[in-house]
């Protein structure tokens, strides 16, 4: 509690260095990553991240130190060559994306590696540190990185809230952004621009190979809390402050703990608890939500059941045995019984030992299913002149979603049919 | 032997072994499955190491192995089960496992014989250093050579005995599984012999590269045949091309072998793009100027 404090009181200079600079930077990566997220273009930030090395090599060897313009130009150039190139491949030959991307990404780097390697035995002292874009110096910040990286992250964050509009349209509708005579090309050249900006500046904390996670995994989670693109533009940003932070915080208590890879297991942690727990996205509540669903439509398949067999005996109410029912429709039966334990505890069906019979209840609920089927298949056949023996399929899904609004106006707009396409007497309320 | 011939041999033995993998993975478009695998495999060797102490062990090719299928596992699961999309799920995962493997070095420094630096491209130059010597005193050649040969042998076989169900749910799963050929398992058992391939070579060439040898001699060979026997032969011969010339270019560089290996295979691919009878864009414009 104590190391929190005072990692929290940023009186240490170091300890500020290293977590401000974190923040920043996962923070803006995060901004313009959500971007490539959207894109359906994780992988490229990967593959830019790789791609940068032989230009930071060929900056320190045309300018013989590490003067980090020429570094970052030389990045600049190598990432964008890589980017035109993985372009060139999938559109000129019959390679697929993700092979260029593979392709380009492991040669550039073994490109990069050569050069480094060659760098480093040339003898020149100054390259001592080149090796940092590799593996990330989080932890080793100084105050003229930090400098560096707040006019970076300021740049990109100035330029993403002026274009978010563009950017947004373009990730959602290109075709539309194209129609409207906006300058798409242009834009993507800035957008790209931003990310191997980006990367370039997030790779000397992070390294090479976990830079795609700092651009992309804070947005994945963000993307599973909300639907409005400015609420998980925020969220990402947040998410990827925080991970900055906390990063920062375990490599203060622990020093001889890698900032980068905390960072990401960091942010890895907060994107696995909302893929598994946000509400109406994560794969918790998707499951209960279809295990409902599920209990619904096999609580509706038997009450309906009941229904047509009381059909066939214009009574409605006659007590039946299970096995009944399953020679109608097939169900193993210890699930059967269950369902219609369920159905009784509901007070759709009255239960007298083995024998079940509908309620008034359930009566009126299989009514309605009976009738919305019967009115799908003849809306089907009337107005989508579907054949009468392919409409059941499809009514026997609608039968349990469509909601009375639109039952409603199925009703009107057939005319309140008496019988369907097989026939079959279509029921009406307390008809 | 001498020391060229066995750094050559070697990386000719683990460029074949990935070129032959990397043609099935090119073809089901699962490159970046190929190269998150190669990368999340980290913590598996890790934490095999720490079990069985020793870096050359069968617990190793285990334990990488399990975490490749966990790899795969979590992909997919991410993507269907939470509708992630699969370029982001495939991103988030290996990272969050390559991170992992980097901590677990840093926890363990003192005990692990492994730094990131090898983890990333390796030290095929000084495969042979580390000989076999038999009891006896006779010097048996490079440890690595008797390594990557057998997981050569055991792809080999592996292609050969499966083939026909390989070719089927890569070239045509609805067909494949309709016949009663699970297209899952075979899914599985290709990512479980890239996770022991990428783990038998990680030492010697390193995780990027071994990424560099499962895609570009694969993609260099999809330019020039349409025939899939021919295609891994072509893949097997430029891997073992890239292996001579890139220890050749570093040699004369004063270099990394392996980022000249994977340098190489680049100029090859980049040739085969520009100069394939078939599929290069030098006759493609020969032949729309006929036309």
């Amino acid at each position: 509690m104590n190391a929190l404090l005072e990692f929290l009181s940023f009186s240490d200079p170091n300890i500020r260095y290293v977590a401000f600079g974190s923040v920043l930077l996962t923070a803006s990566s995060a901004i313009v990553g959500a971007f490539t997220f959207l894109n359906k273009k994780s992988l490229v930030g990967d593959a830019i991240a790789h791609a940068v090395l032989p230009g930071i090599c060929l900056g320190f060897i045309m300018a013989g130190t590490k003067n980090p313009v020429a570094l970052i130009v030389g990045a600049f150039v190598t990432g964008w060559i890589s980017l035109v190139l993985v372009e060139f491949i999938t559109t000129k030959t019959r390679i697929k994306e993700d092979t260029a991307i593979g392709l380009i990404l492991s040669v550039f780097f073994g490109i990069g590696i050569l050069m480094l390697t060659v760098i480093q035995k040339s003898g020149n002292a100054a390259q001592s540190g080149l090796d940092h874009f590799l593996f990330g110096k989080a932890a080793s910040l100084v105050g003229s990185d930090l400098i560096t990286f707040s006019i970076v992250a300021v740049i990109l964050l100035v330029i993403v809230f002026a274009l978010f509009k563009e950017f947004s349209l373009l990730a959602f509708d290109k075709d539309y952004a194209r129609s409207i005579g906006l300058p798409v090309k242009g834009i993507e050249l800035v957008l790209t621009s931003l990310i191997v900006l980006a990367v370039v500046i997030g790779i000397q904390a992070v390294g090479v190979v976990l830079m795609a996670a700092i651009l992309i995994t804070p947005a994945a989670a963000a993307r599973f809390w909300t639907d409005k693109i400015s609420v998980m533009f925020l969220l990402a940003s947040m998410f990827g402050a925080f991970s900055g932070l906390s990063g920062a915080f375990i490599s203060y208590t622990a020093p001889s703990m890698p900032t980068g890879p905390w960072i990401v297991i960091v942010i890895s942690t907060i994107a696995f608890i909302s893929f598994f727990f946000a509400p109406n996205r994560g794969v918790i509540s998707r499951f209960i939500r279809q295990a409902s669903i599920r209990k619904m439509i096999n609580n509706e398949n038997v009450l309906k059941i009941l229904y047509q067999l009381g059909e066939e005996n214009r009574n409605f109410f006659i007590p039946r045995l299970p096995d009944e029912i399953i020679r109608r429709r097939f169900y193993d039966k210890p699930a059967l019984i269950s369902i219609l334990k369920r159905l009784s505890r509901q007070g759709y069906i009255d239960r007298t030992r083995n024998l079940w019979a509908l309620t008034e209840e359930g009566k009126n609920r299989a009514q309605r299913v009976v009738k919305i089927h019967r009115l799908w298949e003849l809306y089907l056949t009337t107005y989508m002149h579907i054949a009468p023996d392919h409409v059941h399929e499809d009514a026997e899904t609608i039968e349990h979603l469509l909601t009375p609004e639109l039952e409603e106006r199925l009703e009107q707009q057939l005319g309140y049919p008496k019988v369907d396409p097989h026939k079959s007497e279509i029921p009406y309320g307390n008809a | 032997m001498s020391n060229d011939l066995s750094i050559i041999l070697t990386a000719s033995l683990v460029s074949a072994s990935c070129a032959l993998l990397g043609c099935f993975l090119i073809l089901r478009k699962m490159a970046m499955v190929g190269d998150a695998i190669s990368h999340a495999v980290l913590p598996g060797i890790v934490i095999a190491f720490l079990i069985s102490g020793s870096r050359d062990s069968f617990t190793m090719l285990l334990g990488a192995g399990i975490i490749g299928m966990f790899t795969t596992f979590l992909i997919e699961f991410f993507h269907k089960k939470a509708r992630l999309q699969t370029d982001a799920s495939i991103g988030v995962t290996f990272t969050w496992l390559f991170a992992i493997g980097v901590v677990l070095i840093s926890l363990f420094a003192g005990k692990v014989d492994l730094d990131q630096d090898c983890v990333l491209y390796g030290e095929i130059a000084y495969v042979p250093l580390d000989v076999i010597i038999t009891q006896g005193g006779i010097n048996m050649g490079p440890k690595a050579l008797y390594v990557s040969g057998i997981i050569l042998i055991v792809n080999l076989l592996f292609i050969f005995l499966a083939y026909r169900k390989l070719f089927l749910t890569t070239f045509d799963p609805a067909f494949a599984s309709a016949i009663g050929i699970s297209t899952t398992l075979w899914h599985y058992a290709i990512m479980g012999a890239v996770s022991m391939t990428t783990v038998a070579s990680f030492e010697s060439v390193g995780a990027i590269l071994v990424v560099a040898l499962l895609i570009a001699p694969a993609a260099t060979a999809y330019l020039i045949t349409d025939n899939f026997k021919m295609m891994l032969t072509l893949a097997c011969l430029f891997g073992a091309l890239s292996s001579m010339g890139g220890y050749y270019l570093a040699v004369w560089l004063d270099g990394s072998i392996a980022g000249a290996i994977a340098s190489v295979s680049g100029v090859l691919f980049a040739l085969a793009m520009a100069l394939s009878p078939t599929h290069g864009l030098f006759f493609k414009k020969i032949k729309t100027v006929a036309h």
